[in-house]
C-alpha cells in the first residue's frame, strides 16, 4: 500500500480548474516529484493535500487512513510536514523558536502545566529544546540558532522552515519549491540534505521547477499541466516523453 | 534568570513597599496600588490574548466587571429568609454559608466569599467560552467589534438590572478572608495586608504568563499570530488555542474583579463601561503588545496616575489619546501584514 494515495482530486477557482481530477501516489521511503509549467496546479494539490483547501471532489489516503478535508492540524497529526512557497515563519520569534513549534505534533504540554511549569512539563520542554537542535543542527544553521529569524538571509530561512518540519518526524514531508530562490552551491546542499532525509526514514513529495534537482533525486515523477496530470514515470521515462518535453521543458531551460 | 526579573522585583515590591511607603509618610498611597495592581492583572491576562496570540478583545471590563458583580451579589443576597429551603439548609450545613447582619442590623446569611468568588470566576469562564466559540472565528476589527458588543451588552445588563443595584452598583459587599485572618478588604488598618496580598497575586499571575509565553502552549499562540496557516500545518488546533486564550484573558480579569470588588467594598457599572476595555487595550499597546512587563508597568503607572486624579477630567481622554498615538507611531503594530 502506498504512504499517500490521491484519487481524481478536483478543485475549482470560479470557473478554473485548479486540479482537474489528478491521480497519483507517493511511496513510502521514496523521492516523488510533481512538475509543471507555472499555475499548474501543483501549490493546490498540495494545499488539497495537507487539508489547506478542501477538495470538490476526489480521495485523499494517507497511510491507509481516508483524510479527505481534514484540517490541517489534524493531518499533521497523523504524520505530514509541509513547507511553503512562500515562507511562512514568525518572524518575531528566533529560528530555534520557530523550529520547535515543529515538535507541538510531538508534545503534550496545554496550558496548566505550561503556566505551572510542572517538572514534567520542564522536562518535555527540555527535549522539545534538544530535538529542535537536532534538526538544526542536520541543516547546518545552528550559528543562526539565537537570531530573530525575520533578519536571516533568505537560503537560512529556507532552511529554518525545512527544520521546523523535519523536527515533527514526519511519515511524509510536502516541499513546495525548496530550492526557489537558492544559489548553484545552497541548491547543490539542498539536494544532498534531500536525500538524508530520505535517509532517515522520511518520505517526499517534492514540488520544484530546478529540473537538474528533480531529475536528480525522484524515484518518481508526475507531471501537470493546466490541472490535469499529463505523465507519470521514472525521471528517465519524463525527460523522453514528448508531450512533457513539448509544453515544459523544452520552454524551460534553467 | 533574566525572565523572572520582574516577577521577583513585583515580590519583592509587595513586602518592601508598605515599610518604606510608611516610613516616607506615604502610607495613603498604597490604596492605590492595590487598586493599580488588579487593573494591571487584567490587562496581564489581555496582554495574553492581544499581544501574544494578536487576538484583539474590546470586552477584556465586561469579564472583570462579570467577576466583580457576580461575586458582590453572591455574597451579599440575604438568604436568611430561605433559610428553611432544604438547598440553603444544604449549603449551611456543609459551611459554605456565612451569617453577618445587614445594613440595618437585622441577621443575615449569605454565600460565604470563596463560594461566590469561585461561582463568579466560573461564571466568566462559562461566558467567556460561549461567546469566544463564535466570535474568534472573527478576525482584526470585526473581532473587536464583536467583543466590543459583548461589553456595552454587559454594561447594560448590569445598569439595567435592579437586583445589581442599577446604576448605583452594589456595595456592602463583604471581605473576603483568603485564609483565616488574611481578608481582602478596605480599610486603613488592613491597607498594607491588602497591598502585599494584591501584588502577591500580580506576582503569581505575571509568572504564570511567563511560564506560559515561553511553552509549548505559548509558542503555539504566538505561531498563529503570525500566521494561522503555518500553525495548523505544524499541528496547533488554532481554534482550541484562541479560545484557550481567551478564556484564560477573561480569567484574569474575572479575578482581578472579585478582588478589588472585595477590597473596594463596591462595584459600579462603570467597571464594564467600553472606556474601561480602551484602557486595557492602551494598556497592552503601550506596553508593547507581546510584552508581559511592559503590559505589568504601564498597567501599575497609568492605573496609579489616573486613580490619583493626576490626569483630572482628562482621565478617559488621555487613555484614548495614547492608544492612538502608540497605533501611529509604532512601527511594530503599524507594518504588520
Ligand atoms: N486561492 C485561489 N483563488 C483563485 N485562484 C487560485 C487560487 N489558488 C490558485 N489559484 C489559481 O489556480 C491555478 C493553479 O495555481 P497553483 O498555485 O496551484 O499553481 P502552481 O502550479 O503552484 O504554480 P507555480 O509554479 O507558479 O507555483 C492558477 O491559475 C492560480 O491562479
Ligand atoms: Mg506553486
Amino acid at each position: 500500500m502506498s504512504l499517500l494515495e490521491v484519487a481524481s482530486l478536483a478543485r475549482s477557482f470560479g470557473g478554473l480548474r485548479a486540479v482537474d481530477g489528478v491521480s497519483f501516489s507517493a511511496e513510502k521511503n521514496r523521492i516523488t516529484s510533481v512538475i509543471g509549467p507555472n499555475g499548474a496546479g501543483k501549490t493546490t494539490l498540495f494545499n488539497l493535500i495537507a487539508g489547506s483547501l478542501e477538495p470538490d471532489s476526489g480521495t485523499v489516503l494517507f497511510d491507509g487512513e481516508d483524510i479527505t478535508g481534514m484540517k490541517p492540524f489534524r493531518v499533521a497529526r497523523r504524520g505530514m510536514a509541509r513547507t511553503f512557497q512562500a515562507i511562512k515563519l514568525s518572524r518575531r520569534m528566533t529560528a530555534l523558536e520557530n523550529v520547535m513549534i515543529g515538535r507541538h505534533v510531538r508534545s503534550r504540554a496545554g496550558f496548566p502545566q505550561a503556566m505551572l511549569a510542572s517538572p514534567w512539563a520542564r522536562r518535555e520542554e527540555r527535549r522539545i529544546r534538544e530535538e529542535a537542535m537536532k534538526a538544526i543542527e542536520l541543516l547546518g544553521i545552528a550559528e543562526y540558532a539565537g537570531r530573530e529569524t525575520g533578519s536571516l538571509p533568505f537560503g537560512v530561512q529556507r532552511s529554518v522552515e525545512l527544520a521546523r518540519a523535519i523536527a515533527s518526524e514526519p511519515k511524509l514531508l510536502l516541499l513546495d519549491e525548496p530550492a526557489s530562490g537558492l544559489n548553484i552551491r545552497e541548491t547543490v546542499g539542498l539536494a544532498e540534505l534531500i536525500g538524508r532525509i530520505r535517509a532517515e526514514g522520511i518520505s517526499i513529495l517534492l514540488v520544484e521547477h530546478d529540473m537538474s534537482l528533480v531529475m536528480d533525486i525522484s524515484d518518481e515523477i508526475a507531471v501537470l499541466n493546466f490541472g490535469r496530470k499529463i505523465a507519470q514515470g521514472k525521471p528517465r521515462e519524463i525527460q523522453s516523453n514528448r508531450e512533457v518535453v513539448d509544453i515544459y521543458l523544452g520552454e524551460d531551460d534553467d | 534568570m533574566r525572565r523572572f526579573a520582574t516577577v521577583l522585583l513585583i515580590a519583592v515590591c509587595a513586602f518592601a513597599l508598605p515599610p518604606l511607603l510608611t516610613a516616607l509618610k506615604a502610607a495613603f498611597l498604597l490604596t492605590q496600588l492595590t487598586m493599580a495592581a488588579y487593573y494591571a492583572l487584567a490587562s496581564l491576562g489581555l496582554c495574553a490574548l492581544m499581544g501574544y496570540a494578536g487576538q484583539i478583545s474590546m470586552g477584556q471590563a465586561g469579564f472583570f466587571a462579570i467577576g466583580g458583580y457576580a461575586s458582590a451579589y453572591l455574597s451579599t443576597r440575604n438568604l436568611a429568609a430561605a433559610s428553611g429551603d432544604p438547598l440553603v439548609g444544604g449549603l449551611d450545613a456543609l459551611g459554605l454559608l456565612s451569617r453577618g447582619a445587614d445594613a440595618y442590623g437585622n441577621p443575615s446569611l449569605s454565600l460565604s466569599p470563596w463560594i461566590a468568588a469561585l461561582c463568579a470566576i466560573l461564571l466568566a469562564i462559562l461566558v467567556a467560552v460561549l461567546i469566544g466559540i463564535p466570535v474568534l472565528k472573527l478576525k482584526g476589527h470585526y473581532l473587536a467589534m464583536a467583543t466590543l458588543g459583548f461589553g456595552i451588552v454587559i454594561e447594560k445588563i448590569a445598569r439595567g438590572t435592579p437586583a445589581l443595584g442599577g446604576a448605583d452598583g452594589l456595595s456592602c459587599v463583604p471581605a473576603f478572608a483568603l485564609l483565616p485572618g488574611l481578608e481582602v478588604t478596605g480599610g486603613r488598618a488592613a491597607r498594607a495586608v491588602n497591598f502585599t496580598i494584591s501584588w502577591v497575586v500580580l506576582a503569581i499571575g505575571l509568572l504564570a504568563l511567563v511560564n506560559l509565553v515561553n511553552s509549548r502552549p505559548g509558542r503555539a499562540l504566538r505561531a498563529l499570530h503570525d500566521g494561522e496557516e503555518a500553525a495548523g500545518a505544524m499541528g496547533v488546533d488554532t481554534a482550541r488555542y484562541k479560545l484557550n486564550v481567551f478564556v484564560l484573558g477573561a480569567a484574569y480579569a474575572a479575578v482581578a474583579g472579585v478582588l478589588l470588588t472585595h477590597y473596594n467594598g463596591s462595584i459600579g457599572p462603570g467597571e464594564a463601561n467600553a472606556m474601561k476595555s480602551v484602557r486595557y487595550v492602551a494598556i497592552v499597546a503601550v506596553g508593547g503588545m507581546a510584552n508581559l512587563s511592559g503590559t505589568l508597568a504601564a498597567g501599575l503607572l497609568l492605573n496609579f496616575l489616573s486613580l490619583r486624579g493626576v490626569f483630572g477630567s482628562l482621565d478617559d481622554l488621555v487613555f484614548g489619546v495614547m492608544l492612538v498615538a502608540v497605533m501611529l507611531l509604532s512601527p511594530g503594530v503599524r507594518s504588520r501584514r
